[in-house]
């Protein structure tokens, strides 16, 4: 059953010099439910646009999004806020932690607006991914790869049936980049959560069994006019 | 809103947190504006009480020609130049007028370290209700001077300061207020201490009349050419004269004959009456200086609401990323906005409770200065309105400054700003 179905998505810009510039335009999309995917793509290509409307974040010009059978490009914002909340994780390349909160309320807070506090399950998710000394460091207290580790837990936070991971190695140097591609992958697969990463380096890319051309998918025109 | 209150306001109050300079200053400009608008009307409203309840137990007063109210201030507040002399015959006319209940003559002229020395009679002692209600106590063991010799009562306050205490003796000096640098070579005793009454009789030193007309270099004109008196010998009454006699009516309404009598018929003296009125116009004099007070305090509230806005507005550019990311969380726009209208409307209320130290500073300041000049003490803990609506006042507006903020925090573009984050 897919957990995730895209058709006839577009997303069209005004440009600097008063035209308009499609970056998205994708027919047919599917992720099965507990399914991991790569999108393989250069950078600028319109990935992240597609991460943030399937997460609620933008609105598509036209076209149906939906996850887990609710249509996200139906919903208002408020509606679309309370959905991401609950049925998505996100990570992104820049972790975006926030730098006033220790490493547990970074997930805890991730938790405020979706399911609801469980400091049991933070602490949880934070040991299991090598973090039980480091719960109430701040994230520049923590090196980057420990960043990465609290962004994933902060994106387990609310039980998500979907993961979006956004260049989530892309900061990252070879070996923690390998290892925290490990993470996500066990952690995404121990929670029954569905994974779509992005991606444009070939050695994250190259271990994953389902990878989609980004370039192929969307056939976004460009400058319109 | 999707989050509950308490997460947002632990959200809010870690805000104020991690901008703890820029709180504390807005706290402090806040705190300053409420304390200060608390204080303008509480001040206005419990000096007037203080001098109008500071008037009761006496009707009227009865002087030489001129103002009432200076002939008011000098007479009961003990304060102002006395305005001249009356001579002793129209004191002993009045005191015999039927309407009058109870005359007490005053004699002013010297004071004894700042302090007002006043000649009257030892009847003040036993009959007057200094507030209306009880009459004079000693503190210990006093007792009343003896209208032939040169010993004094003096108030609570003269005791304190000028430390004396029963059996100190002192030199009077000549002039009201202690600038005068002619010391009389008479000793003076004292033989009793006045409870303290709150009032402004509390910085009095009280002799006996005849020891101020006998006083070195005191020449008397109560026929309008100068007397001195001359030792072991009585003073003729035509050449007494006093500074004002102090007047309890039988009834209260007499009052209007007798100023008639004296203030438009007579034209020899001034008879000041009610006395409450004639300090209730001097605070309607005044009261352009109360109007300014509260001008200033009300923009000192504008100014620590427009500081308030200032400083969260500036840091709403360096929050956007914050903002976002609680967007990106699942945070709504409602719960941002609720957030930051929450952290003004905590700097208003930090600022409000701060407020009432500074609030009660004031006015500890203010009370202490007004009893230091006039003797009249301010109730500290009195019940103002202002003090109610001030600081629900201060909470609505920072509540109102916080909106423009919380406007920018509102409309902040996610998907932008996480962008430019990545970049």
């Amino acid at each position: 059953m897919a957990i995730l179905t895209i058709k006839n998505i577009s997303k069209r810009y005004p440009s600097p010099d008063g035209g308009v510039v499609e970056v998205l335009r994708v027919s047919r999309f599917e992720l099965e439910a507990g399914q991991e995917m790569a999108l393989a793509g250069s950078s600028g290509s319109g990935k992240t646009t597609l991460l943030h409307i399937i997460a609620g974040i933008l609105q598509s010009d036209g076209g149906e999004v939906q996850l887990d059978g609710t249509n996200v490009t139906a919903l208002s914002e408020g509606q679309r806020d309370v959905l991401r909340a609950n049925s998505l994780g996100y990570v992104y390349q820049t972790f975006n932690l926030l730098g006033g909160y220790s490493a547990l309320e970074n997930v805890m807070l991730g938790m405020a607006f979706g399911a609801g506090p469980d400091r049991g399950f933070a602490k949880l998710l934070l040991t299991r991914l090598g973090l039980e000394n480091r719960m109430n460091h701040r994230p520049h207290q923590l090196s980057v790869g420990q960043q990465q580790r609290v962004a994933l837990a902060r994106a387990l936070a609310n039980r998500p049936k979907l993961v979006l991971a956004d260049e989530p190695t892309g900061n990252l140097d070879p070996e923690s980049a390998q290892e925290a591609l490990g993470l996500i992958r066990s952690m995404c697969q121990e929670t029954g959560a569905a994974l779509l990463l992005v991606s444009h380096d070939p050695r994250i890319l190259e271990q994953f069994e389902h990878v989609q051309d980004f370039d192929v998918l969307n056939r976004a025109g460009g400058l319109l006019k | 809103m999707n989050v509950p209150i308490g997460t947002m306001l632990r959200i809010a109050l870690r805000s104020l947190r991690q901008h703890a300079l820029s709180t504390t200053v807005t706290v402090a400009s806040a705190a300053l504006a409420c304390g200060l608008v608390m204080a303008v009307f509480a001040v206005a409203r419990q000096s007037t009480q203080a001098f109008q309840g500071g008037a009761l137990g006496f009707d009227a007063v009865l002087g030489a020609r001129g103002s009432s109210t200076q002939l008011v201030l000098n007479t009961v507040y003990h304060l102002e130049t006395s305005p001249g002399n009356i001579p002793w015959l129209m004191y002993h006319e009045i005191a015999q007028d039927p309407r009058v209940d109870k005359a007490y003559p005053y004699v002013v002229g010297d004071n004894y370290r700042g302090f007002r020395i006043v000649g009257t009679e030892p009847e003040l002692f036993e009959e007057y209700l200094v507030d209306g209600k009880s009459p004079f106590e000693f503190v210990g063991h006093g007792e009343i001077f003896d209208p032939n010799l040169r010993q004094a009562i003096v108030g609570s306050v003269v005791a304190q300061e000028a430390g004396l205490r029963r059996g100190s003796t002192f030199h009077p000096v000549h002039q009201l207020d202690g600038h005068g640098d002619h010391h009389h070579d008479e000793d003076y005793v004292v033989v009793g201490v006045l409870k303290a009454t709150n009032a402004p009789v509390d910085r009095v030193i009280w002799v006996p009349m005849e020891g101020m007309w006998r006083m070195e270099g005191h020449y008397l004109r109560g026929m309008g050419e100068d007397y001195e008196a001359v030792p072991d010998e009585p003073i003729p009454d035509e050449h007494k004269e006093v500074s004002a006699v102090m007047l309890r009516l039988k009834q209260t309404s007499s009052g209007l004959a007798l100023q008639n009598l004296y203030n438009r018929e007579g034209k020899s003296a001034t008879l000041a009456w009610p006395i409450a009125a004639e300090v209730q116009r001097l605070f309607q004099r005044l009261g352009w200086v109360n109007k300014v007070l509260t001008m200033v305090a009300y923009l000192v509230m504008i100014v620590a609401a427009g500081s308030l806005l200032a400083s969260l507005y500036n840091t709403m550019n360096e929050r956007r990323r914050e903002f976002a990311i609680l967007r990106s969380l699942g945070a709504r726009r409602g719960t941002l906005l609720g957030i930051i209208v929450m952290e003004s409307s905590l700097i208003a209320t930090l600022g409000a409770l701060v407020g009432f130290a500074v609030y009660y500073g004031i006015l500890g300041a203010a009370a202490a200065v007004i009893r230091q000049e006039t003797g009249v003490v301010m109730d500290l803990g009195a019940w103002h309105p202002a003090l109610l609506w001030t600081p629900i006042g201060m909470v609505a507006v920072g509540a109102v400054a916080g909106c423009i903020p919380a406007i920018k925090a509102y409309s902040t573009d996610v998907a932008r700003v996480l962008s430019e984050s990545a970049a």
